[in-house]
């Protein structure tokens, strides 16, 4: 398991400067890190979060937005019609809840969904896992800056600490 | 909408009221014809210009006002655009920014998709954004009102938010001419 301020220091260390988003239980340990370093901007909804993410780029900030995939339906026509079209890149950090079906009811659509939407929106993913961790950053850096769309990494129940135990 | 005293303007003109009073601030316009019209008026590097992603104006903004907050930040959005993101309210409210200035052009309809009415013609806007927590409200439509407002919140610490009424007025404007991804650069770089 990954430790979430080892998280946090390892995006701060290829330039992620601006954090914003909408909670999820699994994306709690890296929140409340951010919170403690007084880096996290909370929204309101996952398209608002996209918006705020994007001025900072516009601003010179290199930026992460934190969601629960349930709140991808919520931010894909910011991403469709300002993202993808204006080429603003930002980092999606995207809990997977419902994958392998494994969740109450209401994440088990999207969990399957997901990656076909990313797919159809052509916005390239990893998963992460303490394994591939060194190199998934080192491609998100790589996509971000070559691509200048958003990128996403996929966080799945027990790859980052959480809060509660 | 009720009977006002005074004489409204259109979007157009109180654009053109706005910018005369505006220097080098960077600005985000919403979608539609407020663009069109701001790109026709005043284009400059730092108007960032909404094609898409209706609700999202002040999302944008705030986000560069946090990032930048030695800058004066304005947003010129429309009143389908608030409505659509009424949440951002909100959020702008509890950051108070206080280099953030919120003005809503409010026709009360869609104007880009055939004048369909919005709720902005019941609810009103300004007091959803006073009791959010924007710091200076103000509710204009005559000419003078909305240039001393606009001058007032441009010396004062935010977040403001500065309805003016408007009449449905469109001007002949056409889509802004500017590749998405060339407004991007130009305007970054004139944030620099």
């Amino acid at each position: 398991m990954i430790d979430s301020d080892d998280f946090v220091k390892a995006l701060n260390d290829i330039g992620f400067d601006f954090f914003t988003g909408v909670p999820d239980s699994i994306l709690g340990g890296i929140i409340a890190a951010l919170t403690d370093s007084r880096s996290y901007t909370p929204a309101v909804r996952e398209d608002e979060a996209v918006a705020m993410a994007a001025g900072a780029y516009l601003s010179g900030k290199v930026p992460a937005v934190l969601m629960q995939n349930s709140g991808l339906g919520n931010a894909i026509n910011v991403l469709a019609s300002l993202n993808l079209i204006y080429r603003i890149p930002c980092l999606l950090l995207l809990s997977w809840r419902g994958f392998q079906g494994q969740d109450a009811p209401e994440h088990l659509v999207m969990g399957q969904t997901m990656t076909q939407l990313m797919e159809t929106l052509r916005i390239p993913y990893r998963t992460l896992s303490p394994e591939t961790m060194t190199n998934d950053l080192q491609w998100t850096a790589k996509t971000f800056m070559e691509q200048q769309i958003p990128v996403a990494l996929l966080l799945k129940k027990g790859v980052v600490k959480t809060v509660q135990p | 909408m009720g009977p006002e005293e005074g004489v409204m303007q259109s979007r157009a003109q109180a654009i053109g009221i706005l910018t005369d009073l505006m220097t080098d601030q960077p600005l985000v316009i919403c979608n539609g014809f407020p663009s069109r019209e701001t790109h026709k008026l005043h284009d400059r590097d730092a108007n960032f210009y909404m094609i898409g992603s209706m609700g999202a104006t002040a999302g944008i903004a705030l986000g560069i006002a946090l990032a930048k907050p030695e800058k004066k930040v304005i947003a010129f959005d429309g009143d389908g655009n608030v409505l659509m993101s009424l949440g951002t309210l909100a959020t702008v409210g509890a950051q108070k920014p206080g280099n953030f200035i919120h003005v809503v052009f409010d026709n009360e309809v869609y104007g880009s998709t055939g004048n369909q009415p919005t709720y902005s013609r019941v609810v009103n806007l300004e007091k959803v954004a006073k009791a959010a927590g924007y710091v200076n409200v103000e509710r204009v439509w005559e000419r003078e009102d909305i240039a001393y407002e606009f001058k007032d919140m441009l010396s004062r610490e935010g977040p403001s938010f500065l309805l003016i009424k408007v009449n449905e007025q469109i001007e002949d404007a056409d889509r802004v001419p500017i590749e998405p991804a060339a407004i991007t650069r130009r305007f970054k770089a004139a944030l620099q």
